[in-house]
């Protein structure tokens, strides 16, 4: 089975004065074609990281110094930036956080979406514009015929995110790596956008990289989902099992402290600590200070991926021979 | 309700395109009105309070009925506002007085002198911009790299160091010892019906270097360094992020996308710094003997000659507020979310 694309024990060091900080830790990831993979974990986990590592776009003084990304099997982390600028857009898109900022509020969006095909497809004026208006239609914004020659601060948030969307998939990527698109909306907008995603994803048959921290989005959205904690990926599966039926620790933490509209409790459940610093990252498993089920192994033994229950879980609780639990 | 909010689209549209631009520029004419009054009256008052023209024109030897003579020809015996009123309707009609020193009109006088500044103002603040910006971008773009160094060395001297020495640095290097350039005057001119160029010769475009690398280096420096900084903050962005990952050419990014964000503040500046130019280039004009209206003005002040102070002090005051009116125009064409705020 060949992926689309496959994360293989990706590292990205901040070298700082007192150190190396170490932001992501051995991540390994994989993408099929045309699949939506979650990526989860709370703020500082290093999901947004591993997005921008992937498509090259590591803010200095950043640095991959482990690990190798590859896509459609030809590795990409090593390229000279001109053949890397080739693969941005062209083979992997990306929507951004904030629609209020990620458009160039002095050219229209029209402008925006023909540069980017033009750059990327050599398309005539003429049908890069023919084009652009479709892909605002594509999107839902109404009026596309008009609005193609509106700029972006007259539209809203939603309808910005919508036009981001057009121009993640307007050069017909194969992968798109959606960093929280949803989390600058306004709630109400959030599950249009995210249905808008779903849908274009499907009938382009590109795959998705979605970056959240909302479980509700992963829940709706993908068809499996990683787990992040400290910079590392803790658990991967299938997303009814990792939300229904967890085998980390942390992940069942997680699941356990959404708040659920049927129950009715006084307290909401939380995971007691907080996740530690990248230059406090304690030796063995980094969840093992919080851990309830933490034993002796954990505190000086790194766990790796491994089949636990129904996923892939970096616990030792499923180390082969394991008794505990 | 989609069709309501298309036509009012539409409306938008025909408001920001047609109707807001001339509206805006008059509403700027007219606060224009009272600053050229406060100046007028500014330069109408030298006359009253820097040196007595009747004494000055008098001479030496004057009866008390010459005197009073003069001074009603002049009409100094009327009522100060009246005279105000007078010197204004006199300035609106092009009479700007003689020059005491040269007793011909000051309107024909300054109009010889003006090619001369217009032409060096120009090539200074096309020296200014066409190095400037680039080499702001560039300092930019690549501010760790040696080169960027040694611009921003340069350009340190360039801000710190006075015209005047600039000027005659250049003249020791490039006229004395190079023997390459000319040290003073405009050359070979050709006149073009009133309009005497220095533009068309050889020994005219030759005389035009140093004054207008003297003149415009302490802007171009500006310049360089508003571009560098403004590039820095705009690259930080999320647009210019999300520019990069849609797999842009490095072109399209800097001189397209971040460039043009950087322009507003730029143009502000770089717009009252041309005003500087003109307004300003007595000293360049001095050091290098350019007959220009500096030199008129240096040549006028010396003897007190007040017809043609207060004059070139309307004709800067009147070119500032040109200037802004432009710059005001250019933010329009430059961004386009001041142009729907306006018609709201």
């Amino acid at each position: 089975m060949s992926a689309l694309l496959d994360v293989q024990d990706l590292s990205v060091d901040f070298p700082t004065r007192r150190g190396r900080l170490h932001a992501l830790d051995r991540v390994s990831l994989s993408i099929q074609p045309g699949e939506i993979l979650g990526v989860v974990g709370e703020s500082g986990a290093g999901k947004s990281l591993t997005g921008a590592a992937i498509i090259g776009l590591l803010e200095p003084p950043g640095v991959i110094v482990g690990g190798q990304v590859s896509l459609e099997g030809r590795r990409i982390d090593k390229l000279p930036p001109e053949q890397m600028r080739r693969i941005r857009g062209r083979q992997i898109g990306a929507v951004f956080q904030d629609p209020l900022t990620t458009l160039n509020p002095l050219y229209t969006v029209g402008r925006q979406l023909v540069e980017t095909m033009q750059t990327h497809l050599g398309l005539s004026d003429r049908d890069a514009k023919a084009r652009a208006v479709q892909w605002l239609v594509d999107v839902g914004i109404p009026g596309a015929a008009e609005r193609v020659d509106a700029y972006p601060h007259e539209f809203s948030g939603g309808m910005r995110q919508r036009v981001v969307i057009a121009l993640a998939l307007c050069a017909e990527p194969k992968l798109v790596i959606a960093d929280e698109p949803t989390t600058a909306l306004d709630v109400s907008i959030q599950a249009q956008v995210i249905a808008l995603l779903r849908r274009l994803a499907r009938e382009h048959g590109t795959a998705v990289l979605l970056v959240t921290h909302d479980m509700g989005v992963i829940a709706e959205t993908c068809d499996r989902v990683a787990v992040m904690y400290a910079g590392r990926v803790i658990e991967v599966g299938s997303v009814a099992a990792v939300v229904h039926r967890p085998s980390h620790p942390y992940t069942e933490g997680l699941m356990a402290s959404i708040p659920a509209l049927r129950a009715r409790v006084d307290r909401l459940a939380q995971i007691d600590g907080a996740m530690p610093r990248l230059n406090a990252i304690p030796p063995g498993c980094a969840y093992n200070p919080r851990c309830p089920k933490v034993f002796e192994r954990c505190r000086h033994d790194r766990p790796n991926l491994m089949p636990a229950k129904e996923t892939q879980a970096a616990c030792w609780l499923y180390a082969e021979g394991a008794v505990h639990g | 309700m989609l069709g309501a909010a298309t036509a009012s689209y539409r409306g938008r549209i025909c408001v920001r395109g047609i109707s807001a631009i001339p509206a805006f520029i008059i509403s700027r004419i007219l606060q224009a009105i009272p600053v050229l009054l406060i100046v007028g009256f500014i330069a109408f008052a030298l006359f009253a309070f820097v040196g007595d023209p009747v004494n000055i024109m008098l001479g030496t030897s004057y009866t008390e009925a010459d005197r009073v003579r003069m001074t009603h020809e002049l009409g100094l015996d009327q009522p100060f506002l009246v005279q105000y009123i007078k010197f204004i309707w006199a300035v609106l009609h092009g009479e700007f007085g003689v020059s005491y020193r040269l007793a011909r009109p000051v309107s024909s006088l300054i109009a010889e002198r003006l090619p001369a500044t217009a032409e060096l103002s120009l090539a200074a603040a096309l020296f200014a911009m066409l190095v400037g910006i680039p080499a702001g971008v560039y300092t930019g773009i690549y501010r760790n790299a040696f080169t960027s160094r040694v611009f921003m060395v340069l350009s340190l001297v360039g801000v710190s160091l006075p015209t005047f020495l600039i000027g005659i640095l250049l003249i020791l290097v490039f006229s004395v010892l190079l023997g390459w350039l000319p040290s003073y005057g405009r050359g070979t001119t050709v006149a073009i019906g009133g309009w005497t160029t220095g533009l068309l010769t050889v020994s005219g475009l030759k005389a035009l270097v140093l004054p207008a690398i003297t003149l415009g280096l302490f802007q171009m420096t500006l310049i360089m360094r508003l571009v560098r900084a403004e590039m820095l903050e705009v690259l930080r962005s999320d647009y210019i992020k999300f520019a990069r990952a849609r797999g842009l050419t490095n072109r399209a990014i800097y001189f397209g996308h971040a460039l043009k964000n950087t322009l507003v503040p730029v143009i502000t500046v770089a717009g009252l710094q041309l005003g500087g130019i003109v307004a300003f280039s007595i000293v360049t004009e001095t050091v290098f003997q350019w007959p220009g209206m500096g030199l008129l003005l240096v040549q006028s002040i010396q003897v007190g000659d007040i017809p043609v102070m207060s004059t070139y002090l309307l004709l800067v005051a009147v070119l500032f507020v040109i200037i802004n009116l432009i710059v005001d125009m250019l933010y329009f064409a430059v961004d386009p979310r001041l142009r729907v705020g306006r018609a709201r």
